[in-house]
């Protein structure tokens, strides 16, 4: 199977509390090139290499980065979501517990390339332990002049502030993200306004996910070998996180094209106790699911979309033979129903009745209408919800209705069956 | 038996803890939400003790609306008294799928408690929490910000409780 580590290359090569360290593994040196070049350069080796987001939402990370540049009000800040919320995801913990700064470098250019003053970097509480490694890292970055007044001579002058989360997974949406910086309830509000125009204290803001972030020093390094892995649409690596009933959960860097089963029953070494697999669910509590027909298919986002699925976060949870369809959609369904800001009424609302729905089916006592009046909730939720949240809840349960669409059988056929 | 919150009485002590605290955060009220996560670190019982919200609101422009909307909004935020070592049992579905009811009954069972209440020596509370990002442990627990899993037998789950006597 093919091994590649490109954005995992400075795991376990320095000291992640010494700079120096880092730097004798050539640390900064993507910085340097950085402030050489036009901050629309930069957007435009993000574009060739066509980065989408990492974070679940999947926008071309140098169109981003490009737009936030066109925005003419001052004061631009830039943000680096590490709300890592989805369930089975926690890629951006390896990232940041073994190259923290690395993601401290990125912050900086990310700042030189769309002209921000400040840095935030919103880390959920559940990391708090990680919090050592980043303080450490932005005290040095500083005292090197990396960060601070006048940086490399550029006269620019640009901070990083590390900000916690406090257990609410919305927070990771990012107007409810600013709102949580900003010292109030994470709740998310309406856009327009759009973030890069008005985000975080109604400064034009640019918020990206710790692995988009993470990618851009060894991109300006060396593209080559990222260009040369993946496929021809889907160019690169991802970082996925697998998790579930498989041997060896775990983070994997994998190029674009490997196939499902190469991660799986490869990386991370097959099913416990050889079971089969009832279903995978890809991109975290938010994402879609498969049954085992996906297993020959290949990682990328070409594939996946002719499959209905999407790669999201890159969170890989495989279920196996020992839990059913129903269980896996009550446990996501207690998910949201708990993480619900509650804020509008179809999220909160359309949460709790599918949750009673879902219940009603693992007991049988379900008549076709429930049915019916489920699968119209779950389609009529996403078209009017405020946030992401609510947009996306129904997403498994929803593929379900297509992958496994005995479980939801009109009673009247059940019976007939016996 | 927990005590009441209400009854909780400042210190002098928790009053200059609280003022280093609001020092830390440059006395910004933007940074409330790092602040109370900071005071509830200085409370043994881990929560926020209503004398202390009250305190940090007359030391901050804020008002005890919104410093109350952060608590009640925020999970890692509490406003009642927990034990001195919280067991937070991930139920999300990574662990529920590695058998965290098992996990969960052993606890239950050698700790003689339920959600919601407190060993009698105010050691240990059991609370159900939302994916913490542990999942290639599951099925995991957290106690006091350390991860521990995966906890798959009662004598690892004994083993555990032990380290806390
Ligand atoms: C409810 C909800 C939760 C989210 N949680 C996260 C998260 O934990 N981490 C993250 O990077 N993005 C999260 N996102 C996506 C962000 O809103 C945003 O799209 C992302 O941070 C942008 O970065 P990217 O383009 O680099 O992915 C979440 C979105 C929603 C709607
Ligand atoms: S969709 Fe859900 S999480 Fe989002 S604002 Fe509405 S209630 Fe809150
Ligand atoms: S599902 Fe339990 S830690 Fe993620």
């Amino acid at each position: 199977m093919q091994k590649i580590n490109y954005i995992t290359e400075n795991f376990g090569k320095y000291d992640v509390f010494s700079i120096d360290s880092y730097m004798n593994i050539g640390g900064f040196q993507s910085l340097q090139k950085a402030i050489d070049m036009e901050g629309e350069d930069i957007a435009a080796v993000l574009s060739d290499a066509g980065i989408k987001g990492r974070g679940g939402a999947e926008y071309p990370m140098g169109r981003k980065w490009s737009q936030a540049r066109a925005v003419k009000r001052p004061h631009h800040c830039v943000i680096c979501n590490a709300d890592e919320g989805e369930t089975c995801t926690f890629k951006d913990r390896e990232l940041i517990t073994n190259d923290p700064f690395n993601l401290i470098e990125a912050m900086v250019i990310a700042g030189w390339a769309v002209n921000a003053e400040d840095g935030y970097i919103y880390m959920r509480a559940e990391y708090s332990h990680l919090r050592p490694r980043l303080i450490n890292a932005i005290k040095q970055a500083k005292e090197r002049g990396f960060l601070g007044k006048n940086i490399l001579g550029t006269g620019w002058d640009y901070d990083v502030h590390l900000y916690s989360g406090a257990g609410a997974y919305v927070c990771g949406e990012g107007t409810a993200l600013i709102r949580s910086i900003e010292g109030k309830a994470g709740r998310p509000r309406m856009k327009p306004p759009f973030m890069k125009q008005s985000g975080l204290f109604a400064r034009p803001t640019c918020i990206n996910n710790v692995e988009s972030l993470s990618i851009v020093p060894h991109l300006l390094h060396d593209a080559v070998p990222y260009m040369q892995a993946g496929t021809k649409e889907s160019i690169g690596t991802k970082m996925v996180s697998v998790g579930g009933n498989v041997n060896k959960p775990g983070v994997y860097e994998v190029p674009f094209g490997i196939t499902v089963r190469d991660i799986v029953y490869g990386l991370a070494g097959g099913i416990q106790e050889d079971h089969k697999i009832r279903l995978i669910q890809f991109g975290g509590a938010s994402g879609k699911i498969s049954d085992d027909r996906i297993l020959d298919i290949s990682y990328s986002y070409e594939d996946f979309a002719k499959n209905n699925l999407i790669i999201g976060s890159g969170s890989i949870l495989v279920i196996d033979e020992r839990t059913s369809v129903i269980d896996f959609l009550r446990y996501t369904q207690d998910f949201f129903l708990h993480e619900s800001c509650g804020q509008c009424t179809p999220c909160r609302e359309g949460n709790r009745h599918i949750r009673i729905f879902l219940e009603k089916i693992k007991n049988g006592t379900y008549t076709d209408e429930d049915i019916q009046t489920m699968k119209t909730f779950a389609r009529v939720m996403p078209m009017s919800s405020l946030c992401g949240l609510g947009e996306t809840a129904q997403n498994a349960l929803k593929s379900a209705f297509d992958v496994f669409p005995e479980v939801f059988a009109s009673k009247t056929q059940t019976e007939a069956v016996g | 038996m927990i005590e009441d919150s209400s009854k909780f009485e400042i210190t002098d002590e928790l009053k200059s803890k609280i003022e280093k605290i609001l020092d830390n955060h440059y006395h910004d009220f933007t940074q409330i939400v790092g602040i109370l996560l900071d005071v509830q670190d200085e409370i043994p019982q881990h929560y926020i003790p209503k004398a202390a919200a009250f305190y940090i609101a007359e030391k901050l422009p804020l008002k005890l609306s919104v410093i109350y909307d952060c608590i009640t909004f925020y999970d890692a935020l509490n406003e009642e008294p927990r034990g001195r070592y919280p067991i937070e049992i991930c139920d999300s579905v990574a662990c529920k799928v590695n058998d965290n009811d098992f996990l969960l009954g052993s606890l239950k069972e050698l700790l003689g408690i339920d959600f919601g209440t407190v060993t009698y020596d105010g050691r240990f509370t059991i609370e159900k929490v939302s994916c913490f990002g542990a999942c290639d442990r599951a099925p995991a627990v957290r106690i006091n910000k350390t991860v521990y899993g995966p906890l798959k037998t009662k004598e690892q789950v004994r083993k555990l409780l032990e380290q806390f006597v």
